[in-house]
């Protein structure tokens, strides 16, 4: 393997995991938009505000540690892609501002219109910017970014079918991660309701992804050939790993077994992602520019690959101790679980 | 080059200027606070975990609260930085990407360190034994401190271009750690990580200046202003030092940028030191002048020769150069203005062991915080617009690292009026943090286990 590709699956790593984690972070905001009016709702949003509250920050770091890795090994990749989609990716980072900051301002404040407000700030901005994101990405994968510094269309770039598909499927995939995460949460808050809730969520979310996924793929053999080749052929055997782990992963939610459906949710959306890198390889831009010609000279690509290889061996046992200890009961009871939105 | 004519000419460089300079100029108050609270709030728990001391653990608790509302604030607004490295600049990226991607890489890496242990440290404020929560927070810390020196060493890069070889136009080598460490990167990290440690401790302390203006004089409030102040006024000495390492690295390696600061017009031997003025017609008006001044603190002999503005051909000079010029003498002004205030304070703690009972100086108290945040922008106007029309000095101008597709303008609007509801909102919702539970008098432990973090 070519330390470009090395540098490359570091790249998608981060893009699945920012998918998984990062995903199901915005999922968690649809959900606080649908949870209905404010007493209805209380108990979704309660455990949404403390699932995500220790670990959006974290998740969210996988966006920039995406664009870094990107602009410092096919810094061609990064030009085009980022001048090209100049508006989606605005509309994007106005949204991550606008999800973080009215997340952190809502735990803040008390009075009721107040938390509304940033409520519904919050969780707009957690639906628009999975949208763009994904539109941005399908634009990629239709092959309607070009190479060079601003050489593509700015409207149709990412204003396009596959694009439009792609932006719907990664809001209803957020919102499906998220139900499928959720709902294992909220067993352990021992409310059957909010679990019933929560399951019924992502059984329908689930449901709804893998039909608009099978639109999509009948939109991409029109729209993007060569990509709907490529996960026909080489990449069909991830295609097939993604349908099977999605199935598996609803049979696994009616029969209650939330871990296991955590697992088969992840796989089934972690398999589309490398299904779609597959499918292009060697390409970035399909058919127009290629791992090996966007990459940063050999120097580059080393010392990149040795930092982030050695940031690994920190980062990996403090994600796990991040993870592991909010999944924990809290060892001294004093923030007692049912706050008060004063203590929000 | 056809391309990067096309570019000149149809790019809109005045708006991604803008917007650039907007989000940057937002972003950075907040990441100084993100680099300094945490020493703060460690500090505090530190303190409270060896007293006792309900005071020192209320005061840890309501910085990790503010902590986490300024981090969160702060991680979204540097995230759209890193997204119009490219939406605005993508012909710089395209280009320069990787040359100046390893600093960012690593900070990266260091900023994810600081998201991990940041929710395990405000979340886990309950879960954990006092020990290995406050050893939880040292990351934050150190890796705040890093991500600052890694990113400043990016920017670094673009006043002292280095470790790259050209042959025929094309970028065909890359010594990544010569890039880093190039002839910026030492001076410009020390006074920016300095900075975001002032702006900490003026910026706290003057919060408590405000409340003991308002007649709060409690133990809580004595040390919420003191030990920011205290540990404020210690930096400014060597900020004071890095500060002149800065502007003597500046007078080597980049002397039209010096010749803006001071508004040197013509090359002179025995240049004069320059306070206030204005620069138009090729001249600097109604300046208080030093004779000798300037080759003095710039080469260390009085007769030494300082290059003006005339030394460089006026395509390539800084367009407002009272601009640079008048920042650049309010940043020292006010560095110098903090080093006083710091030492009053030493004056009286030496003599009295208590600060000054005036009334005046809790008043420069509670206005060195804004006047630290105006000296850390105003010494980022001098180096960035000092700097033009380079965005990479002599290598690359910013017309042609401006992205040339239509529109970008609305997007500068768009991000206006965000910022413009984030500033309001942010101040309000800070406001509210500090009254919502009010302090009592004498905090007891009810009142710091009651307390909230997240």
């Amino acid at each position: 393997m070519t330390l470009a590709n090395v540098l490359a699956v570091i790249m998608w790593v981060g893009v699945t995991a920012y998918a998984l984690f990062g995903g199901a972070d915005f999922g968690a905001g649809f959900w606080d938009l649908v949870a209905g009016r404010a007493e209805a709702g209380a108990a979704r949003r309660t455990l949404i505000e403390h699932s995500i509250g220790p670990v959006w920050e974290a998740n969210h770091v996988w966006l920039i540690f995406i664009l870094v890795v990107m602009w410092t090994g096919f810094p061609g990749l990064f030009g085009a892609v980022a001048s090209t989609l100049w508006i989606p990716l605005t509309v994007a980072a106005l949204g991550v501002i606008g999800r973080g900051s009215a997340f952190a301002f809502r735990k803040s404040v008390t009075a009721r219109w107040q938390r509304r407000a940033f409520g519904a700030a919050f969780a707009a901005s957690s639906v628009i910017t999975p949208f763009f994101l994904g539109a941005a990405a399908g634009g990629v994968a239709a092959g309607r970014v070009p190479p060079g510094v601003g050489q593509g269309n700015a409207v149709t770039s990412w204003w396009n079918p596959v694009s439009v598909l792609t932006g719907a499927l990664a809001v209803i995939v957020c919102a499906y991660l998220a139900a499928v995460y959720l709902t294992a949460d909220a067993r352990r808050t021992g409310d059957a309701r909010l679990v019933g809730q929560f399951r019924a969520c992502a059984l329908g979310a689930g449901a709804v992804a893998g039909l608009i996924a099978a639109v999509g793929l009948a939109v991409l053999h029109a729209e993007a050939p060569t990509l709907a080749h490529g996960l026909a052929n080489r990449a069909l055997p991830l295609v097939v790993v993604s349908g099977v782990a999605g199935l598996a992963a609803l049979i696994v939610l009616f029969l209650r077994r939330f871990l296991i459906a955590r697992t088969a949710a992840a796989v089934a959306v972690g398999a589309v992602v490398w299904a779609w890198a597959l499918a292009e390889y060697p390409y970035l831009l399909a058919g127009r520019l290629t791992i090996a010609a966007a990459a940063a000279t050999h120097s580059v690509l080393l010392a990149t690959s040795i930092s982030l290889l050695a940031g690994a061996v920190l980062l990996i046992p403090s994600l796990t101790w991040l993870y592991v200890i909010f999944q924990r009961e809290p060892r001294r009871n004093v923030a007692a679980p049912e706050r008060t939105p004063a203590g929000g | 080059m056809t391309i990067l004519a096309t570019v000149a000419a149809t790019a809109d460089p005045v708006a991604a200027r803008s917007q650039m300079g907007l989000s940057l100029a937002w972003h950075i108050i907040l990441a100084c606070f993100g680099v300094g609270l945490p020493g703060l709030v460690l500090f505090a728990e530190w303190r409270g975990i060896r007293t006792g001391d309900p005071v020192y653990r209320l005061l840890a608790r309501r910085w990790a609260r503010a902590l986490g509302l300024l981090f969160a604030v702060g991680a979204v607004s540097g995230t759209i930085l890193s997204i119009e490295m490219g939406v605005l600049w993508s012909g710089l990226m395209s280009r320069w990407g990787q040359v100046i991607g390893l600093p960012f890489a690593i900070e990266g890496i260091a900023f994810f360190i600081e998201a991990i242990f940041l929710g395990i440290y405000l979340y886990g404020w309950d879960r954990l034994s006092p020990r290995v929560h406050l050893a939880a927070g040292v990351p934050i810390f150190a890796a705040g401190i890093a991500s600052a020196f890694f990113v400043v060493c990016a920017n670094a890069w673009m006043n002292a271009p280095a470790g790259y070889t050209i042959v025929h136009g094309r970028l065909v080598g890359v010594d990544p750690l010569a890039a880093m460490f190039n002839a910026a990167t030492g001076p410009e990290t020390v006074h920016m990580i300095l900075a975001a440690l002032m702006v900490t401790g003026f910026g706290t302390a003057s919060v408590y200046g405000v409340a003991m203006l308002r007649g709060r004089r409690d133990r809580y409030h004595r040390l919420g202003m003191l030990i920011p102040l205290t540990g404020g006024a210690l930096l400014t000495v060597p900020q004071i030092v890095a500060g002149d390492w800065a502007a003597r690295m500046v007078a080597t390696d980049q002397p039209t940028k010096l010749a803006a600061m001071e508004g040197l017009s013509r090359t002179t031997r025995g240049a004069p030191e320059s306070i206030g003025g204005w620069y138009s017609g090729g001249q600097l008006h109604w300046a208080l002048r030093i004779p000798d001044g300037l080759s003095m603190l710039a080469r260390l002999n009085p007769h030494a020769s300082i290059q003006g503005l005339d030394a460089t051909p006026a395509a390539d000079r800084p367009p407002l150069v009272t601009l640079v010029h008048l920042s650049f003498d309010t940043m020292v002004g006010i560095g110098f203005g903090l080093l006083a205030l710091g030492l009053w304070l030493a004056l009286w703690w030496w003599r009295r062991q208590d600060f000054p009972g005036s009334r005046w100086f809790l008043r420069a108290v509670a206005v060195s915080g804004v006047a630290t945040v105006v000296a850390m922008e105003l010494g980022w106007i001098t180096t960035e617009v000092g700097r033009q029309p380079w965005i990479v000095y002599r290598v690359m101008k910013v017309a042609n690292a401006v992205n040339p597709e239509p529109g970008i303008q609305y997007g500068f609007w768009a991000v206006v009026a965000i910022y413009a509801i984030l500033t309001v909102v942010t101040i309000a919702v800070l406001r509210h943090l500090t009254r919502a539970v009010p302090v009592p008098t004498e905090p007891q432990d009810a009142d710091v286990e009651s307390y909230q973090v997240t």
